[in-house]
């Protein structure tokens, strides 16, 4: 065996156990903790398969923005010491079901169909070849979806500013 | 990797952590905690697509690129949800989904 298909399972094991963990553990701050070794799991494997400016979007943006947010929104609204109540165990077996059968469907359909993998070419995503085809305009550019996402997190911004902020009463002092 | 390791393995690997993320959304009380199987199963769903490019549309990129744009409206919706989150604990005083039934009636 390769020792990158080890690497790769031992990677996938982690990331399974602490997405498991991440799901049912009753302390919320754990939770997400857990949730950022699944996301550097993540980038693990994003390395592994050579994409390299993707694995470091994942691991600034998730792990360096979106975890850390979740953890100050935690800090802010919960006590770090308190367990969450356990679900019913009726509401445990029901959804265990669902995904489970979920998850048996899509193994019996991904097991079954017969992939074929093409050879790699030469083409590299390199950071010129991301910046080119992420502003370019012609076939295979990308620029359209560029500037909607920059007006959409432009967007997002200005709507969280505006929802989380504060409701000053009328009197002007 | 990709010549080690075939493909139906790696998407047992993403479809397994998909549907982790649907448990614990459908078992979660917690806001907070249902974002973060929000974010597993985004998660999940980005690497589906990096495989799929990676093994069967070699050089193409647009896997790459769908994921990367997924990153980037998954920052934005984590942003508003927990503003909206932080409003909600401040008008209500918790965050958990049976208490929140303000706009019903």
């Amino acid at each position: 065996m390769a020792t990158s298909a080890i690497i790769f399972y031992v990677v996938a094991t982690i990331m399974i156990v602490f997405s498991l963990l991440a799901v049912t553990s009753r302390k919320i701050l754990r939770a997400a903790v857990y949730l950022l070794f699944a996301l550097a799991g993540t980038a693990g494997i994003y390395f592994m398969v050579d994409y390299y400016f993707l694995a470091a979007v994942q691991l600034i943006v998730y792990a360096g923005g979106i975890v850390v947010l979740i953890i100050f929104s935690i800090l802010l609204t919960s006590h770090i010491e308190e367990k969450m109540e356990k679900p019913d165990s009726l509401k445990i077996i029901l959804t265990a079901i669902l995904g489970l059968g979920g998850t048996a469907v899509s193994l019996y359909v991904i097991t079954n169909h017969l992939f074929t993998p093409q050879p790699t070419t030469g083409v590299e995503a390199t950071m010129s070849t991301i910046g080119e085809k992420l502003l370019g305009y012609g076939a295979g550019g990308y620029v359209l979806p560029f500037e909607v996402i920059s007006i959409l997190l432009l967007a997002a911004m200005v709507g969280a500013i505006v929802v989380a902020k504060r409701n000053k009463p009328e009197n002007h002092d | 990797m990709i010549e080690s390791v075939p493909l139906n393995q790696v998407l047992i690997v993403t479809t397994l952590m998909f549907f982790i993320g649907v448990y614990g959304f459908l078992t979660r009380k917690n806001l907070i905690t249902m974002l973060i199987s929000v974010e597993l199963m985004l998660n999940a769903v980005n690497l589906n697509f990096v495989f799929f490019d990676r093994y069967l549309f070699p050089g193409k990129l647009e896997g790459h690129f769908f994921s990367l744009f997924i990153i980037a409206i998954a920052a934005a919706e984590a942003a508003v949800a927990i503003a909206i989150f932080i409003n909600l604990y401040r008008n209500i005083r918790s965050i958990n989904v049976e208490d929140v039934n303000e706009m019903k009636n």
